[in-house]
């Protein structure tokens, strides 16, 4: 930690949030607030005069609040940097200056009430998103009257109470006596593994985090009595079976099965009823102390980031790498990589590991100093261009300029351009080229894929980085969906144009999906929201025309949404056999006269 | 610098297209579901196909080989691999015809493995007239491709690490010591996340920071 905060190449920006991110691979412009600390970085030593006087006392954050700090402070012992700051919200002295008195007290004059939140921005080519975890809060989980049972402990309260630099200076004590337990049993699996409450995976650390504190237990008190409730204990680590061998052999008793209830008794024991699944039978166990084996959850910013930078999520909440065996670090958005619990819940070693793979593929993207970037940009046809202005409305990435008032063709910035294909759908003058998707390309699939027996196909459109990895996600989970989906694969379904979807029901196609990322996720900013609307102007057409706009279909399918995609697939099966022949007919006549 | 709209067409690329088509089995990923032999056999009557063929393993060096050797001897200026996802191994497919001298943008995939075989496993009638059809279409994609050109644009040779925790802090430092600029940014005061708060950790059962 220290290394990081002294490297010269390290910037390090605390109490800041990441809150936008622009351009591209290569070249993103971020823009982060730093909190004001009203305390001087550079100039405090940390030497704490200033909290002797301070008075005012509050929960400590980093001992999960079994000890207390003041409202000037210094997050914990080893903090980097070491710095004090003020909680403004708690301070009384600042506005009008009524207490002030750490002002007083502080001999380098570092503290400042008139500090403000800093706006940063920085240019940078790559990107590692390492925004960790939150732990589960228990607290929904009455049965195991977490906060209402002040014996029950959440793991990282335990982890504080045996860490020598904690507030028992390492001594292990019940918060209701400040004793020392006889007994202590962990529960695991809480708010993992459930379908009820929690979350449904297993979140990989908490196992052998419960078997490490067994084992500090059982060196420091040898005979206190130890025990593990579990579901099953998976210790499938390097070195990891050694523990836990070590651990039963030490004498910890593992429990198989998850306590039903528990209730306090005189003397502030937990009475634990759990059905011991080895044996079947409903066990009764009288534990001083309860450690409740807290899962992971993605840490709270997640989402929000996802949003900003355009990143995908699994079902579960972790940002989504772009191949889980092939490219486990990379994001699907070029030059953003993933490290440690953001992914995925892993243990130290683990994040360590990909911190590290995560730290190569950036330099590897950066070591040479200029990248290549894809030539699939759009180009301007100047002679047909009318100056309309309608491209650089919808480009999500400001890419086109157009002078509508001097009419002066429109002009692509290349190096801009992520290449949706948004404005070469929404151009009515055709005078947009979509390089690699071009009108051309895209109508010789949708011809081909008609020219035998239309009436029996479904024609798809998917974006790459959601639904067609959504369909991707779907084959390697072998589920199985009707044999005539054909998919027409798109950068963006901002790429669809209108006349995509004539030619198909022109061409005598019963049924038509348009597919894309979910509304917020689109890997294009938002160019799915013209899809959106053009989807919805196409449905009011059809009805215009006596064409029933079920036959046209909008879906928003993640990558991570294979069942959905197979789902999907057999709603348009069903919708297909609804299509009559002549329905079919009457369609082309109509279209083909158009 | 403003790159303009034009430079990606090399003009000039105006020969007859000459399509080569490779059915890849993938083992038996793709053949146990998908008549492959059947589905190259279909693809060789299409227009401007001159070669169609199917293949075990067309990503494996043998295969890649074999297909670059055929672009060569046959003057092929287009290829399709009916193979697995795009998203897998379109940039191998490029890089590889490349090599044999082809602009990589003249290639074209069809998705026989995650969105044919593996998904309508039991039903290899049905599977097999959609891989041909799949096959048709990529085809006539292929036909109208332009070759396109990279182009090269400075990079800033700095990077954005979110979050302070032992993963971040790795990451900056790896970064840093191989000579990278790195800003770290962290939500709370001090960096150190949750390992800060750990005792000891296993397996080494040492002190965490
Ligand atoms: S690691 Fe163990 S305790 Fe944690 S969720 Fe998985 S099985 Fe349950
Ligand atoms: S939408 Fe088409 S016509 Fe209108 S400015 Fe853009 S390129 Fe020109
Ligand atoms: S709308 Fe899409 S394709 Fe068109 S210029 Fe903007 S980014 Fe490029
Ligand atoms: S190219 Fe794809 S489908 Fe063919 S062998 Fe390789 S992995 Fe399998």
């Amino acid at each position: 930690m220290t290394d990081a905060g002294r490297h010269p190449r390290i910037k390090l920006l605390t109490l800041s949030e990441v809150v936008d991110v622009k351009g591209y691979v290569g070249n993103f412009d971020v823009k982060i607030i730093k909190k004001a600390k009203y305390v001087d970085e550079t100039a405090c030593t940390s030497c704490g005069d200033c909290a002797t006087v301070c008075p005012v006392v509050r929960p400590d954050e980093f001992n999960m609040g079994l000890a207390s700090r003041k409202a000037i402070y210094s997050p914990f012992p080893q903090a980097v940097p070491s710095s004090y700051l003020i909680n403004i919200n708690e301070c009384l002295g600042h506005n009008p200056a009524v207490c002030s008195k750490c002002v007083d007290a502080c001999d380098k004059k570092c503290i400042n009430f008139h500090m403000s939140d800093e706006e940063i921005t920085e240019q940078v080519g790559s990107i590692i998103v390492a925004t960790g975890l939150e732990p589960y809060d228990p607290t929904e989980l009455d049965e195991y009257g977490y906060t209402r049972f002040e014996n029950v402990l959440t793991s990282l309260e335990f982890e504080r109470l045996v860490n020598a630099g904690g507030p028992s200076k390492g001594s292990l004590i019940r918060p209701t006596d400040r004793k020392k337990p006889k007994s202590v049993g962990f529960i695991q699996c809480v708010g993992s593994r459930s379908l009820r409450k929690g979350e449904q995976y297993c979140s990989n650390i908490c196992c052998m985090n419960t078997i490490k504190s067994t084992l500090v237990l059982k060196e420091h008190y040898p005979d206190m009595e130890v025990k593990v409730f579990y579901i099953d204990i998976r210790a499938f680590g390097k070195g990891f079976e050694d523990l836990y061998t070590r651990s039963r052999r030490l004498g910890v008793k593992y429990i198989r099965g998850l306590p039903g209830s528990l209730e306090e008794t005189a003397e502030n024991t937990m009475r634990v009823a759990v059905e011991n699944s080895a044996t079947g039978k409903l066990e009764f166990h009288e534990l001083d102390m309860l450690v409740l084996a807290l899962g992971v959850k993605p840490a709270p910013s997640t989402q929000r980031l996802q949003e900003i930078m355009g990143l995908q999520l699994t079902p579960d909440g972790f940002y989504l790498e772009a191949h889980p065996k092939l490219q486990p670090v990379d994001a699907a958005t070029r030059g953003i990589f993933y490290a440690g619990c953001a992914e995925g819940p892993k243990d130290i070693k683990e994040s360590v590991t990909q911190a590290s793979a995560a730290a190569v593929r950036a330099v590897r993207l950066m070591h040479k100093g200029e990248i290549s970037s894809e030539p699939i940009t759009s180009e301007i046809i100047a002679e047909k261009c009318k100056a309309c202005g309608k491209c650089a409305e919808v480009c999500p990435y400001n890419a086109i300029s157009v002078d509508v008032k001097n009419k002066k063709p429109a002009e692509v910035n290349s190096a801009a351009c992520a290449g949706c294909g948004t404005c070469a759908a929404e151009c009515h003058f055709d005078a947009i080229i979509m390089n690699h998707y071009t009108d051309q390309q895209i109508l010789g699939q949708v011809d081909a894929m008609l020219t035998t027996e239309p009436e029996t196909k479904i024609l798809v459109f998917a974006c790459n980085w959601c639904s067609y990895a959504g369909a991707d996600y779907a084959g390697v989970s072998r589920l199985q969906y009707p044999a005539n989906a054909h998919l027409v694969r798109v950068m963006c379904s901002g790429r669809v144009d209108e006349k995509f979807i004539w030619e198909g029901f022109r061409g005598g196609a019963p049924v038509v999906l348009v597919s894309g990322c979910h509304i917020g996720d689109c890997h294009y900013i938002d160019a799915n929201h013209w899809t959106e609307k053009r989807v919805a102007k196409l449905h009011k057409k059809m009805v215009r025309l006596g064409i029933r706009p079920e036959r046209l279909q909008l879906e928003w399918i993640s990558a991570a949404e294979g069942i959905r995609f197979a789902d999907k697939m057999k709603d348009m099966e069903a919708l297909r056999k609804s299509v009559s022949a002549e329905e079919i007919a009457d369609t082309i006549e109509l279209l083909t006269k158009l | 610098m403003t790159p303009t709209n034009s430079r990606q067409r090399s003009a000039g690329d105006e020969a007859a297209p000459r399509i080569g088509v490779y059915v890849c089995h993938c083992g038996l990923n793709i053949a146990q579901s998908v008549n492959c032999p059947q589905v190259a056999e279909s693809a060789s009557t299409a227009n401007d196909v001159v070669l169609s063929k199917d293949i075990t393993y067309a990503c494996s060096e043998p295969g890649q080989q074999e297909i670059k050797q055929d672009i060569i001897d046959n003057q092929l200026n287009r290829v399709v691999i009916a193979s697995c996802s795009p998203r897998l191994h379109e940039p191998t497919f490029k890089q590889m015809v490349q090599d044999a001298g082809l602009n990589p943008y003249m290639m074209e995939m069809a998705n026989l493995r995650e969105q044919c075989s593996w998904v309508h496993m039991n039903d290899i009638e049905n599977a097999t007239r959609k891989a041909e059809t799949l096959v048709d279409m990529a085809v006539s994609r292929v036909r109208h491709l332009d070759p396109l050109t990279e182009e090269t644009l400075p990079l800033i040779k700095k990077t954005l690490v979110i979050g302070g925790g032992i993963a971040g802090i790795q990451a900056a430092l790896d970064l840093a010591d191989c000579g990278y600029d790195v800003t770290l940014v962290e939500k709370q005061p001090s960096i150190g996340g949750m390992m800060a708060r750990l005792d000891k950790t296993f397996p080494t059962m040492d002190c965490s920071i």
